[in-house]
């Protein structure tokens, strides 16, 4: 493991981008972000700015408007960065999949690192699967 | 000699480690007061290792120069600042003629290198965190100065080593408020929660530095964290004592105790307090703040 990646896994900083979300995967990304879970133990930290983001955490469907959104603050985004779809809509389209607006799924558009089904993913779901995302960026067996 | 200095010991690299852990200080007192755990004590080291790896973006339509020497001016300033002030504090005889002069310039230079570089970033919200941070500067620079008149008058010098040789100002009743005006506006310098319009958080997403990313992002954060050492301790050194180096060990401890518990009160009320709008804050620097810092003077000129 190189410190580079070290020093990146342990320093997240998490950007939410909601693209048209029926809010439920957001509510539970603030709930993952409480207190009670206290992700600031690992270096996870909310930021408002792309310019700060590390973690890019993607929720809602991303239909033929949002997706070239999506990429144009993807590319505003410093590289390395890591890419995290959270909920059904954002894995795979979920029910809106057959819609007139869906074109493809949004790993078409962006590189993602980890999708989290679930519809909403529990807040332990999260931070299981950020921990998966770390030991896999260190290189490590899952 | 003075380059090594400037660039180790009493400058940046010192300045910089004793403000990541001062930070460090920040952030768990916070964790502790939202019942959480905190984050581990390298916490900040690891933040800036990080932002020297990522890529550095410079926005389009910018002017490259002023964009990335901004946060370069900052960290200039604070480290120099550092360095007068230490070399001071470990050997009173290094004082020069208007050395608290110098470093009412210099502490104000990282806020004003915030401004450059937030106008400098062309995006609408930096600018709108740029003219906030202008405001402020406007606002606690009155009572701050009048403030150190304070010692000023009392010691008649204004040079640092012989107002640390002095009696503290403290003492006095015209001291303490002065120690007290000058804590809220140390508040309003470092842009801690009470008057952090120009970060804000919620509503600019980041504010003056909304648009730096990678290296640039890590000196100014540097600078926060070098400010956040060094003001705390140059108002011990103007008011309270400074830390003392040569009367043994429990002087030394209780003056790093002192330097703590000014840390934890910054810390405490940016934790109670909810943010106030410029015009607030302006009319609470000149309005009651400048009042009681023109009564300290007089009161010190009066001799009490």
């Amino acid at each position: 493991m190189s410190f580079a990646v070290n020093a990146l896994t342990r320093s997240l900083n998490v950007f939410h981008l909601a693209g048209s979300a029926c809010n439920n995967c957001d509510i539970e990304i603030l709930a993952t972000l409480t207190p009670k879970y206290d992700l600031e133990r690992f270096g996870l930290v909310l930021v408002g700015s792309i310019r700060h983001a590390d973690l890019i955490l993607l929720s809602g469907i991303f239909n033929k408007k949002s997706a070239i959104r999506v990429k144009e603050v993807y590319e505003q985004a410093p590289k390395p960065v890591v890419v995290v779809a959270i909920g059904g809509c954002a894995c795979s389209g979920g029910m809106f999949r057959d819609s007139y607006n869906w074109d493809q799924p949004v790993n078409k558009y962006i590189p993602i690192d980890a999708y989290l089904p679930g519809c909403p993913p529990k807040p332990e779901a999260m931070i299981s699967a950020v921990v998966k995302l770390i030991t896999k960026l260190r290189g490590k067996k899952l | 000699m003075l380059l090594i200095q400037f660039l180790i010991f009493p400058g940046f690299l010192f300045a910089a480690t004793i403000g990541l852990v001062t930070s460090w200080i920040d952030r768990k007192v916070t964790a502790r007061v939202q019942m959480r755990v905190g984050p581990p004590f390298l916490q900040p080291f690891y933040d800036i290792i990080k932002l020297m790896i990522k890529e550095t973006l410079v926005p389009a339509g910018t002017s490259k120069w002023f964009f990335l020497s901004a946060p370069l001016l900052g960290i200039t300033a604070v480290s120099l600042a550092s360095l007068i002030l230490w070399r001071v504090l470990l050997t009173p005889s290094q004082t020069f003629m208007g050395d608290l002069i110098v470093l009412i310039y210099l502490f104000t230079m990282p806020a004003i290198a915030t401004v450059l570089g937030s106008f400098a970033s062309q995006n609408p919200l930096a600018s709108l965190g740029g003219s906030r941070e202008m405001k402020l500067i406007l606002a606690y620079e009155l009572p701050f100065i009048l403030v150190l008149l304070v010692p000023v008058i009392k010691l008649q010098s204004i040079r640092l080593g012989d107002i640390l040789l002095g009696t503290a100002a403290v003492h006095s009743i015209s001291g303490v408020l002065a120690l007290l005006v000058a804590i809220l506006c140390m508040q309003a310098k470092l842009t801690l929660v009470p008057f952090d319009m120009p970060e804000a958080e919620t509503e600019l997403t980041g504010g003056a530095y909304i648009e730096y990313s990678g290296p640039p992002l890590a000196m100014f954060k540097l600078t926060r964290a070098m400010m956040l050492f060094t003001l705390p301790i140059f108002l011990m050194t103007v008011f309270w004592g400074g830390i003392p180096f040569a009367q043994g060990w429990l002087p030394l401890f209780l003056g790093i105790l002192k330097y703590i518990a000014l840390v934890v009160i910054m810390v405490l009320v940016r934790n109670t307090a909810p943010r106030v709008r410029i015009d607030q804050a302006v009319k609470f620097f000149w309005g009651p703040l400048t009042i009681i810092a023109v009564l300290a003077a007089i009161l010190a000129y009066l001799g009490w």
